[in-house]
């Protein structure tokens, strides 16, 4: 992994997203033990491990929803959330935070979408407020996003009047209106009956293959095989493989690997 | 004769306990009889027209004095005042309770336990001998300055001049107000699910922006029925500034029927009026309620 830093720079010099021996304690419990992580610019990360391994954690320390206690995460060459001088690292203030994060997409597992709003003020709202656009541009906007997803006839819909599918493909909507270059997915389709998911991995697979850099962490193994560039296996706070899908979902190295492939296979 | 091949049938012509079969679609439903219910409903209708009889007959309502009061001039004047209590104090009291609410989340312990404080302090104060207390505060502060702290002034305002009874009246309310809306506020913004917040964060939303855009909207529904309740009912305790001597709705009408001796007439009309505009309050809510409901149902 190290060895790919220091090869001249032949494709992608600086990966998109670099994490370094990020870690991160609730309380008493190590949830992150120490991670690197690369992820190249156009590339399809998926991130697998049993529940409370620390997948999610690690996502969202990429856009510092959670602050690491150790390591340190950057993305475009960029640090997320802190500021570098000499050997200290000095916390951003959060207007700082606040205009990285419109670079990062982030996808959560209960869609989170706000129900007062409707589904165009849903994507419109960040654009508006975070970016400062024009409130008709941000709609015109808008409106493409959700012919994307499928949804152009629910702009004036309530979040709670459509399926889970619907309203997580609104949620993908409404993280592309920022134009991020980096889309974090946390298991979007955990919360999902399962004959909506394939929708909203429709989607997905839409955007990874228009060349969007993505980490999406999921339990889906039949999509990571088939979307996923490079697949990250974690356990316990640590990533204990990684590879591209043959070699860690057919050939996995490691037993833990192993363990819980038979699982959920 | 066999006995084993005889169909276990009841009386000859009775339908199988089954929906299905010839006549299906004509069948109607008979609800059970209630007789208890109607015993109930019979015996309530007797004593509310009992009351009302009583409403129309007795003398002792007197409501020729009724009418000559109700709509007079005094009377008007005192209601005006009353309104002017509860609109002054909800709106100092729920600006005030909304900082407190957020001292109250805020990260910091120093303006939590300030908060807190303030809370407790004024929950555990009857508001009738904190009213006495602001109407006495020219003999604790004779003059009131604004200026560097613990150094010199620059403006300087004679107390008495500057908190009338009046003013009095509405800090003591405001004041009281706060602290109970700070726990309803601060009970809205609880309500509300933390994925709220954190997608707003994610997605770059300015602070103030998440606040007023995605929280305190989805809060307002939690925070409305409590809120509404306070109003009422700061609405009716605005009689205990009676005590002041403040010309409000219940002072007013003590006066009158001071003067007149007809008390039960008078203290009517400070019914009606109590119930009318709370019922006006009612009917504002139930319009608020529904605004804020946007997005609630499928």
């Amino acid at each position: 992994m190290s060895a790919a830093l220091t090869t001249p720079p032949a494709a992608p010099a600086v990966p998109k997203v670099e994490l370094r021996g990020v870690r991160k304690s609730f309380g008493s419990t190590e949830v992150l033990r120490g991670v690197d992580l690369d992820v190249a610019a156009g590339e399809v990360t998926v991130v697998l491990g049993p529940s409370g391994s620390g997948k999610s954690t690690l996502l969202r320390t990429i856009n510092h929803l959670e602050k690491v206690d150790g390591g340190s995460v950057s993305v475009d060459g960029t640090l997320v959330g802190y500021r570098r001088s000499g050997n200290k690292l000095y916390e951003l203030r959060e207007r700082e935070i606040l205009r990285r994060r419109t670079r990062i997409g982030f996808v959560f597992q209960n869609f989170h979408l706000f129900p007062h709003l409707t589904v165009l003020e849903n994507i419109t709202e960040a654009p508006v407020s975070a970016l400062r656009r024009p409130r008709r541009e941000a709609e015109e906007a808008a409106r493409k996003l959700l012919d994307r997803v499928g949804l152009a006839d629910k702009e004036t819909a309530y979040p709670k009047q459509l399926s889970g599918g619907q309203q997580q493909r609104v949620a993908i909507a409404r993280a592309l209106a920022l134009e991020p270059g980096l889309l974090l997915f946390d298991e979007p389709t955990s919360a999902l009956d399962p004959e909506l998911v394939g929708e909203v991995l429709d989607v997905i697979r839409d955007l990874a293959d228009g060349g969007t850099t993505m980490i999406v962490v999921t339990h889906e193994i039949g999509f990571a095989r088939e979307v996923a560039d490079t697949v990250v296996f974690m356990d316990e706070g640590r990533i204990v493989e990684r590879g591209t899908p043959a070699e860690v979902l057919d050939n996995p190295v490691h037993e833990r690997t192993r363990a819980f492939l038979s699982k959920v296979l | 004769m066999t006995l084993t091949s005889d169909p276990p049938v009841g009386k000859t012509g009775e339908r199988p306990e089954t929906g299905a079969g010839p006549g299906a679609d004509e069948l109607t439903v008979v609800a059970v009889r209630r007789p208890w219910r109607w015993a109930a409903v019979a015996a309530t209708a007797v004593v509310l027209v009992q009351f009302g009889h009583g409403l129309v007959t007795n003398p002792g309502w007197e409501w020729d004095v009724f009418a000559q009061y109700f709509a007079s001039e005094a009377i008007l004047r005192a209601v005006w005042v009353t309104l002017q209590l509860t609109f002054h104090g909800t709106v100092l009291g729920f600006a005030l309770g909304v900082v407190l609410a957020f001292m109250r989340l805020s990260a910091s312990p120093f303006l939590r336990a300030v908060a807190f404080g303030y809370v407790w302090a004024f929950r555990s104060i009857p508001l009738i001998v904190q009213l006495l207390f602001w109407f006495n505060l020219a003999y604790l502060y004779g003059e009131l300055s604004i200026g560097i702290p613990f150094g010199p002034g620059f403006f300087s305002f004679d107390t008495v001049g500057l908190v009338g009874a009046m003013s009095a009246a509405v800090l003591g309310l405001a004041l009281h107000q706060a602290a109970y809306a700070a726990e309803i506020v601060r009970g809205g913004v609880l309500s509300v699910d933390g994925g709220q917040l954190e997608a707003a964060a994610a997605l770059g939303i300015p602070r103030l922006r998440r606040l007023r855009r995605i929280v305190l909207p989805q809060a307002m529904r939690s925070i409305l029925p409590n809120a509404a309740n306070e109003i009422v009912s700061l609405f009716k305790g605005t009689s205990i500034v009676s005590v002041m001597a403040i010309g409000e709705l219940f002072y007013q009408v003590q006066v009158v029927y001071g003067r007149t001796g007809r008390v039960v007439p008078l203290l009517m009309v400070a019914t009606v009026w109590y119930v009318l505009l709370t019922t006006a309050l009612s009917v504002v809510q139930h319009y608020v309620e529904r605004h804020y409901a946007k997005g609630s149902t499928r």
